[in-house]
């Protein structure tokens, strides 16, 4: 009866131990041709910076921020696409990988035959599409370093940042996916995701916007990611920023519990 | 494991999805180092039962334990002793032949060193040592099946669950598959499986039941089951296009039993050759005479009415 009971005296170990070995399913994969899909994800926010950052900055010239500071029109939409990359990382883990690995290779009936459940499956799943996220992250900050639009110290701080927003977005995926029916309802994940890559505050200051829609994009989650990473990067980081970070770590937790219940539910009828 | 060597007990096992019942009350047994059968066709609930007993599905009423244990509370400590083989095959596709195995022991958390022992010895055990590196995809059925049993047995488990082991197999695929598990049957291993092969459960069962619409209607010995429920012998008669109805009033008092099927009439009889004398003495020509052994086909026909693969 010992050996029974011990285990779950124990407590955490097991769990994370079965987390951390979903994760590392994924280290094995990556010689198969799943390794191109990550180092696609490594240029975009890039070419975007690049693109509308410097390309269109020359034309708008710099921009007044609430705080009264003014900044270059690329140093306001770097901290904005290194939010979005966080974003689509994440989600593209959670959503496409994820759904592709539950529904069409039934990878996760497979192991929800050994000892892990599915709420360890979800954090595994997670944990390895944030160690990801932060590789993308420290690269987008180092070329945001070398292009003198944010100082070292700042960019160090904002490293935690991205990694919760990502883990945020991630959490917030995998619940969707859940829900998910077939490969066409990404397109509507996909049309919903433009739309907040467009309007979060990220090419245009949110104070641009009419009073009302404003109070919409402020509540959006890439809005409070933005926010939050530009604040610290760029702006200068207040109340506004812990307010984010509540709203993201919730957004998380939110994403987690529902995600682990539904898998929970769908797999282990 | 509970004193009398009593690994999976179930008592009035139900499982429900909405108003469905897919299995209706059962009670079952299965015992350390026996091989336990589900035989029944499609639909019969075996593949519920199995996946309650996997620890993948909760029970919608009754009792079931398992290694002495509670599934609705031990999920993990049970599934930790079990190996399984589901219907459909669930390999990694974007892993190798190998990794397919290392990657599956370190869900159960053994260490890497120990994983990679485990998956050279059971590549040989499974004779796919040879496309260890290989893919997949490019593996045959009866590869990928052989694969899964390996799978399945990287945690050294105390109880295999096999859920249809031959089924979409080719004869010599097949063959291979029963030789395995046979191997393993030897070794000591308890297997429990479900099949609707009545020639599967003859070769591989020590034991069995029969489940027919959830619940389960015999169960024992293929042997005894034979016994009990069907004849020594089996005479298979076909009359040409007529129809078999015709002739059926004619063979009346031939044997214990007649069964009328849309292409063949069955007489079971103790002596073979004897009935076909009577047959003949009573110049009924039927186009083709087989004389052949009971087997658990005849049972199922006996105590449902209906053939096992329809």
């Amino acid at each position: 009866m010992v050996s029974f009971v011990l285990p779950r005296l124990v407590g955490l170990r097991g769990p994370v131990r079965r987390s951390v070995s979903v994760a590392e399913r994924n280290v094995a994969a990556l010689r198969s041709a799943y390794w191109i899909v990550l180092v696609s994800g490594l240029f975009e926010p890039m070419l975007y910076l690049l693109s509308i950052g410097v390309g269109v900055g020359a034309l708008v010239g710099d921009l007044s921020l609430p705080g009264g500071r003014v900044v270059s029109y690329a140093a306001f939409v770097a901290p904005a696409m290194l939010a979005a990359s966080a974003m689509s990382g994440a989600l593209a883990e959670t959503t496409f990988n994820f759904f592709g690995k539950m529904k069409y290779m039934k990878l996760y009936d497979g192991i929800l035959a050994t000892p892990v459940q599915p709420f360890e499956i979800a954090l595994g799943e997670l944990g390895w599409a944030m160690l990801r996220g932060t590789l993308y992250s420290a690269v987008f900050l180092a070329v945001m370093v070398a292009m003198d639009l944010t100082s070292p110290s700042r960019a160090l701080l904002a490293l935690p940042a991205a990694v919760l927003v990502g883990f945020a977005f991630g959490g917030l995926g995998m619940t969707i996916s859940t829900f998910m029916r077939s490969w066409q309802d990404f397109d509507l994940l996909g049309s919903v995701q433009f739309t907040l890559f467009l309007f979060s505050g990220t090419f245009v200051p949110a104070e641009a916007y009419p009073s009302v829609l404003r109070w919409v994009v402020e509540a959006s989650p890439l809005y409070r990611a933005v926010d939050l990473i530009r604040g610290i990067t760029v702006a200068g980081a207040g109340v506004s920023q812990l307010v984010d970070v509540l709203y993201l770590v919730a957004v998380l937790a939110f994403g987690l519990v529902v995600a682990g219940r539904r898998m929970g539910r769908l797999l282990c009828k | 494991m509970s004193k009398d060597g009593v690994l999976i007990r179930a008592r009035g096992l139900v499982k429900r999805f909405g108003d469905f019942v897919a299995v209706d009350g059962i009670d079952v047994e299965v015992r350390a180092g026996e091989a336990f059968g589900f035989l029944g066709p499609n639909g019969a609930g075996k593949s519920s039962t199995m996946r309650m007993i996997g620890c993948v599905s909760p029970p919608s009423g009754g009792e079931l334990q398992i290694l002495g244990m509670d599934p609705r509370r031990d999920g993990p400590a049970i599934r930790a002793r079990l190996g399984v083989c589901p219907q459909l095959d669930n390999l990694d596709p974007e892993l190798t032949v190998r990794e397919n195995l290392t990657t599956y022991a370190r869900y159960f958390g053994i260490p890497r060193r120990t994983a990679r022992e485990r998956a050279t010895e059971l590549l040989e055990f499974v004779q796919l040592a040879e496309r260890a590196n290989s893919k997949v995809e490019p593996l045959s059925g009866g590869m990928k099946r052989r694969l899964t049993i390996a799978r399945a047995l990287v945690n050294e488990p105390d109880i295999v669950l096999l859920d249809e082991p031959t089924t979409g197999l080719d004869p010599q695929a097949r063959h291979l598959v029963w030789e395995r598990l046979f191997r393993l049957k030897q070794q000591g291993v308890t297997l429990v499986l479900t099949t609707h092969y009545m020639d599967e459960a003859e070769q591989l069962c020590d034991r069995l039941v029969v489940m027919d619409g959830g619940r389960i209607v015999a169960e024992g010995s293929p042997r005894e089951l034979i016994e009990r429920y069907s004849t020594r012998e089996v005479v298979e008669l076909r009359f040409g296009a007529e129809g078999q109805e015709t002739f059926a009033g004619k063979l009346a008092g031939i044997g214990e039993r007649t069964e009328v099927l849309p292409d063949r009439i069955l007489l079971y009889v103790a002596d073979g050759d004897a009935a076909v004398a009577e047959v003949h003495a009573r110049a009924l020509a039927p186009a083709s005479v087989l004389v052949r052994r009971s087997s658990l086909e005849d049972v199922f026909l006996h105590l449902t009415g209906r053939t096992l693969v329809d």
